[in-house]
């Protein structure tokens, strides 16, 4: 039963699976986000509120998304790699970290370029969201600089993922913290009791969008994973073999 | 039962030992507790020559001064918890000895506790006094510092596990504690400007003692796991 787990944590298989599925991930990624730019700039209706200024949800609910979900990722890859020793684990954490604080900074960016017609300013302090991700953000970048302070690659596997752990178990606590801390933000209107509260035209290119860059997300880690193996495993047979194969095909 | 476990001492005098031995080698070097409180001293002071002396602005900053003054003072001797021992070896003894690494470890938190954290929290009502707070705020003020550095000496355990014998260890503690501490620091600082404006305090008080009771908990095994780490 677990033979399919064992062989995804070898490298070479790992890495010509990674190789069949990137185009499978990226290719309908960038499609769906091809739409939702397109439906979501000229198609979906103006906000009765807020107007045009709306459209950049498109882009920032995403990264938001893609920004706890790449930590999440972390901390469990991390986890697995502790627990199980999983080498591929430790390459996966390890990759995870700058795809996840780029999409941090992203959402930070889009928030605070809306926030500047919304809210007539840059920065909101009071807004709770916008806080947690800035903290989110110091989270990647602790953990980074802890993989880079460390030489050794299999003792800074381990170290990084105790804290990604120990920060994944922070999350909650400091989005708690910060909410508690003010609240002055408009409330979630995906999730919610009796259907999402958001009209349809503007709905499906979100839900377009969060898909195309989960998917895109995906082939770019997948991209990254199988560069780290390959950095990893440089001086192993079967890289050795595959490059003198691809020299003479 | 074999001779070594007949001879080695229970968990509870492994634990009073740890904290035995920290708290008389900190006895022997009284620089490095006063150090830090010194320095709390100085963040307090360097405030209202910055901002000016006007008294409404000092009793509106003062929770939050002597919050982020007491959390960067904790940090400063955070480095310090296992470098002594990591250099001259004894770290590698701890790592090896039958008793559990995660008593030790607990062991040589609460003995860091005891020389860095309550310090702050007696000193902190003189620093207080000097930022008009009125004396039932103070109180809470002490309370809730002494539930913070809790914390944050259990949270800053495991940074300084993790960045144990490594270079420019000081910087990257800070950057990799900071973040995780930003939870008690809301809560402590907030707390105490609640109090101040006489409003509900109790929420704060609580979230921090839960998280106190939780990182108790939790966080002597992650130093455990992050010193096995540091120590291969």
């Amino acid at each position: 039963m677990w033979t399919w787990f064992h062989k995804l944590a070898s490298p070479p298989h790992f890495y010509a699976l990674a190789d069949k599925l990137i185009p499978w991930l990226s290719v309908p990624g960038y499609l769906l986000i091809a739409y939702g730019v397109y439906a979501g700039l000229f198609i979906a209706p103006e906000d009765y509120q807020q107007g045009d200024a709306f459209r950049i949800i498109y882009v920032h609910v995403p990264s938001a998304y893609l920004s706890m979900l790449a930590y999440m990722i972390m901390a469990i890859a991390g986890g697995i790699g502790l627990i199980w020793r999983m080498k591929l684990a430790h390459a996966v954490a390890a990759s995870c970290a700058p795809l996840g604080a780029s999409f941090t900074f992203l959402a930070l960016a889009t928030g605070s370029i809306w926030g500047r017609p919304m809210w007539g300013t840059w920065w909101e302090w009071g807004d709770p969201r916008l806080t947690s991700e800035l903290i989110l953000l110091f989270l990647y970048f602790g953990y980074m600089a802890l993989r880079g302070a460390i030489d050794d690659t299999a003792k800074a596997d381990k170290a990084s993922a105790v804290l990604a752990l120990v920060g994944a178990v922070n999350v909650p606590i400091i989005h708690f913290s910060v909410e508690w801390w003010s609240s002055l933000h408009q409330g979630p209107t995906l999730i919610k009791e009796g259907g999402p509260a958001i009209d349809p035209g503007m709905l499906y290119p979100l839900l377009a969008m969060i898909f195309g860059f989960s998917l895109v997300f995906g082939g770019m880690l997948l991209r990254r994973v199988r560069t780290e193996v390959l950095r990893r495993e440089s001086r192993t047979r079967w890289v050795k073999d595959m490059m003198l194969q691809s020299q003479e095909g | 039962m074999n001779a070594a476990d007949a001879m080695s001492p229970g968990l509870g005098s492994a634990l009073a030992g740890m904290i035995k031995r920290d708290l008389l080698l900190a006895w022997k070097r009284p620089g490095d507790i006063l150090n830090p409180l010194f320095f709390f001293a100085m963040v307090c002071t360097l405030f209202p020559l910055a901002v000016g002396p006007s008294v409404e602005q000092l009793e509106f900053a003062g929770p939050g001064v002597l919050w982020v003054a007491a959390l960067l003072s904790m940090l400063l001797s955070l480095n310090s918890l296992f470098l002594s021992d990591f250099e001259d070896g004894s770290l590698e003894q701890l790592l090896v000895s039958p008793q559990p690494l995660v008593v030790l470890a607990l062991g040589k938190t609460v003995a860091y506790w005891l020389t860095s954290g309550l310090p702050l929290v007696l000193l902190s009502p003189a620093l207080a006094i000097t930022f008009r707070m009125p004396a039932d705020t103070i109180g809470v003020l002490m309370t809730t510092l002494a539930l913070g550095t809790i914390s944050l000496s259990l949270l800053g355990s495991i940074g300084a596990a993790l960045t144990v014998g490594l270079h420019r260890g000081t910087a990257l503690l800070s950057l990799l504690i900071l973040p995780l501490a930003m939870p008690v620091l809301i809560f402590g600082a907030r707390t105490v400007s609640l109090a101040a404006a006489g409003d509900v305090f109790s929420t704060g008080i609580y979230a921090l003692a839960a998280y106190a009771v939780g990182a108790l908990t939790l966080a002597p095994y992650a130093t455990a796991a992050a010193l096995r780490i540091s120590n291969e």
